[in-house]
């Protein structure tokens, strides 16, 4: 211990109280001052973890299945540090810590769960040396701000070498995930769901159609979703590996179950993608040496109230508010909503600020026609884009409403509506919107 | 009237919402009554352009472009007497770079398709915002969004319009895009057509006039969220109205 990390770890505690004070997201700023007072923190109060320190990565999934991992290894008995917010960038991930840390700046934890944004791992790793790494999946993302897809896994295998001791639990129902652990040349293992389970949209836009490995185009036996599914290379022989945590007798409704290892697992939850997300946590736990016997009893009482699938009572009606970034998060969010066969109202809204991606013409890339549906009772366009999202609507047909305020939106959905209001938005809605809820729910 | 377009290769080449261009073309036909059919190509199937109203070249990533622009040069001949018969063409971002000679990058060159006199050079840092443009065409401004690291030198050719806000064709010399017959090549995403009802028609016009004589003219159709979506952007960026 030293008496830098202890005036770093304090100041940034105090950053912390007075940014959440003042109505701020308190973490980033923490951990930015902690920094700056001592750039080697981060180093120092891992490596006082007593145990394991595991990163979660991929393009969906990350924060689910990281705050899933953590309550798993709680309900184990075991102490963790975990950025729960889903800051992932270096700054959240030193702030986890930072916060995390005792007033004599020590950490007293045996494992720390960390989520990393792809991109981030070039800062996070040097200082963290993980011991395992959960790699979710890759889809495409935010293309002005990391580029090609292709980019992105440049950055992660060079980092993933760096570390080669460190071992990947990697969905392997994933082509590109897949070739990036067997490439790296680091220990590995995978998860994974072998027999189709969904109907996969026919249109879907897929990445990686072609090998990674030799160029060919890779035959598929069957898709779950996007890319995700059972691959293989006529050519160079290139396939999904065989999991080593299998998912079986899959059930997808208004609840999720399934087997792994013989233990039967379910969840309250809507959405295909959460089995991957519980697959993922369940896999991180048994890899990292523990016999998972209370993970079951976990799921039951597991509410990540972070805006995922996140329930709430306004004016009466039910909402549930989610995060939806991507085209192959909103593919899967439709998928989940449409799994709901009740009456519902919609609000969609897309923000184009800097977190969210500048450029919103991945809004074609998303398969609206599902929601062409006698359940969906109406949709109202909100948010800094909401034109775009208005028109992308107009070329499948769907009318909609445009109300550019969400909480407007969202009290006159609540009123006149179904009762059953879903609200779907990108990153930078995802705060604002979760806290316009609660405060409706307290008054209303 | 029926038209047929011609979707080179969108397993390769589907960056940034191209398929919102198609989706686009076929819903302005469809409103208006004209019959409309898009043939999506693999890099294997076989190409007769004499089938095709318009041709769409999307962009990809370096590596899919690659692939694509090792099987464009043995269909040159084909498209170049297509191009040269005014077929309509509109190639964007990738796409539009493959139109010229060359693109030159730091990893080495890339022969294009030598349909239109031009040539890229990879240039420092990649060019990305929003962009707005205004072009002779119509008076609707273009709006879209960029990101490329190609600069484009047209040399004589017109360019498809000036830039009001954003980097254009090289960041220098206030152009975006160009039209040489009936092709146009951009480096507007976003999609492009969808926001840009008026260039969307163009194309269809030409494409009819093309195959059906001068006398063709398109019906009105109302674009309310057209013109709402094209506006906010024209104002947000150009206009600094925030509001």
């Amino acid at each position: 211990m030293s008496i830098r990390s202890m005036f770093a770890v304090n100041a940034a505690k105090i950053t912390g109280l007075v940014c959440r004070k003042l109505g701020r997201q308190g973490v980033t700023w923490a951990g930015k001052v902690a920094l700056k007072l001592y750039p080697g923190i981060l180093k120092e109060l891992s490596s006082q973890v007593r145990e394991k320190i595991i990163v979660v990565c991929g393009t969906n999934g990350k924060t689910t299945t990281n705050n899933m991992l953590c309550a798993a290894l709680e309900a184990e008995g075991k102490k963790v540090v975990c950025n729960h917010t889903g800051s992932n960038m270096l700054n959240g991930v030193v702030a986890a810590f930072v916060l995390a840390a005792g007033p004599g700046g020590r950490i007293d934890a045996d494992y720390a769960c960390i989520e990393v944004d792809e991109a981030s791992t070039k800062h996070v790793f040097p200082a963290l040396q993980p011991d395992y790494m959960v790699l979710t999946n890759l889809f495409r993302d935010q293309l002005d701000r990391y580029g090609e897809i292709d980019i992105t896994m440049n950055i992660l295998e060079e980092m993933i070498r760096t570390v080669p001791s460190m071992k990947l639990i990697v969905n392997g129902d994933d082509a590109l995930s897949a070739y990036l652990a067997m490439d790296s040349g680091n220990p590995w293992v995978s998860y994974g769901v072998p027999e189709p389970v969904v109907e996969s949209g026919l249109h879907e836009i897929r990445e990686g159609r072609f090998c990674k490995r030799c160029g060919e185009r890779l035959s598929y036996r069957f898709y779950h979703f996007s890319q995700l599914g059972d691959y293989e290379c006529p050519k160079c022989g290139f396939k999904r590996p065989a999991a080593d945590f299998c998912a079986s007798d899959v059930e997808v409704s208004d609840h999720i179950a399934f087997t792994v290892e013989d233990r039967r697992l379910e969840a309250n939850y809507k959405g295909f993608y959460n089995v991957y997300n519980m697959l993922a946590a369940y896999a991180g736990v048994r890899t990292a040496g523990l016999t998972a016997d209370r993970f079951a009893e976990m799921l039951k009482g597991f509410h990540p109230e972070n805006g995922r699938m996140e329930q709430f009572k306004v004016n009466g009606a039910d909402v549930v508010l989610n995060l939806a970034k991507n085209p192959a998060g909103f593919n899967q969010n439709i998928a989940a909503v449409m799994q709901d066969k009740r009456p519902k109202d919609l609000i969609i809204l897309i923000n184009d600020n800097a977190q969210d991606g500048r450029d919103i013409s991945w809004l074609w890339d998303v398969d609206f026609d599902l929601l062409e549906n006698e359940t969906v009772w109406s949709i109202t366009v909100s948010g800094i884009r909401c034109q775009d999202m208005r028109l992308r609507l107009k070329y499948v047909d769907i009318p909609s409403e445009l109300i550019e305020n969400v909480e407007t939106a969202i009290d006159k959905k609540t009123r006149e509506g179904t009762g059953n209001l879903y609200v779907l938005v990108n990153y930078t809605g995802l705060f604002g919107t979760r806290n316009i809820l609660k405060k409706m729910e307290v008054n209303g | 009237m029926k038209i047929t377009i011609g979707h080179l290769y969108p397993d390769l080449l589907n960056l940034y919402g191209d398929r919102g261009n198609i989706q686009c073309l076929m819903k302005r036909c469809e409103w208006r009554g004209i019959e409309a059919k898009t043939i999506a190509y693999e890099l294997d199937d076989k190409i007769d352009f004499s089938d095709l109203d318009i041709v769409l070249l999307g962009g990809g990533s370096d590596r899919e472009q690659m692939l694509v622009c090792e099987k464009l040069q043995e269909i040159q001949p084909e498209f170049k007497e297509y191009v040269e018969n005014d077929g309509v063409v509109i190639a964007i971002c990738g796409g539009y770079q493959l139109l010229g000679k060359y693109y030159k990058t730091d990893a080495g060159t890339m022969q294009g398709l030598d349909l239109v006199d031009l040539y890229t050079v990879q240039g420092e840092g990649r060019l990305i915002d929003n962009i707005v443009l205004k072009t002779e065409l119509f008076d609707m401004p273009i709006v879209g969004f960029e990101n490329h690291g190609g600069r484009t030198e047209i040399g004589n050719n017109r360019p498809l319009g000036k830039v009001l806000y954003g980097s254009g064709n090289d960041g220098k010399s206030g152009y975006e895009g160009v039209i040489y017959r009936n092709v146009i090549g951009t480096y507007l995403h976003g999609p492009l057509l969808p926001k840009n009802p008026c260039l969307a028609d163009e194309l269809i016009l030409r494409a009819l006039r093309r195959r059906y004589g001068q006398d063709v003219t398109l019906s009105e159709l109302p674009d309310e969220e057209e013109r709402a979506a094209n506006e906010y952007v024209y104002r947000r960026f150009v206009k600094n109205d925030q509001g």
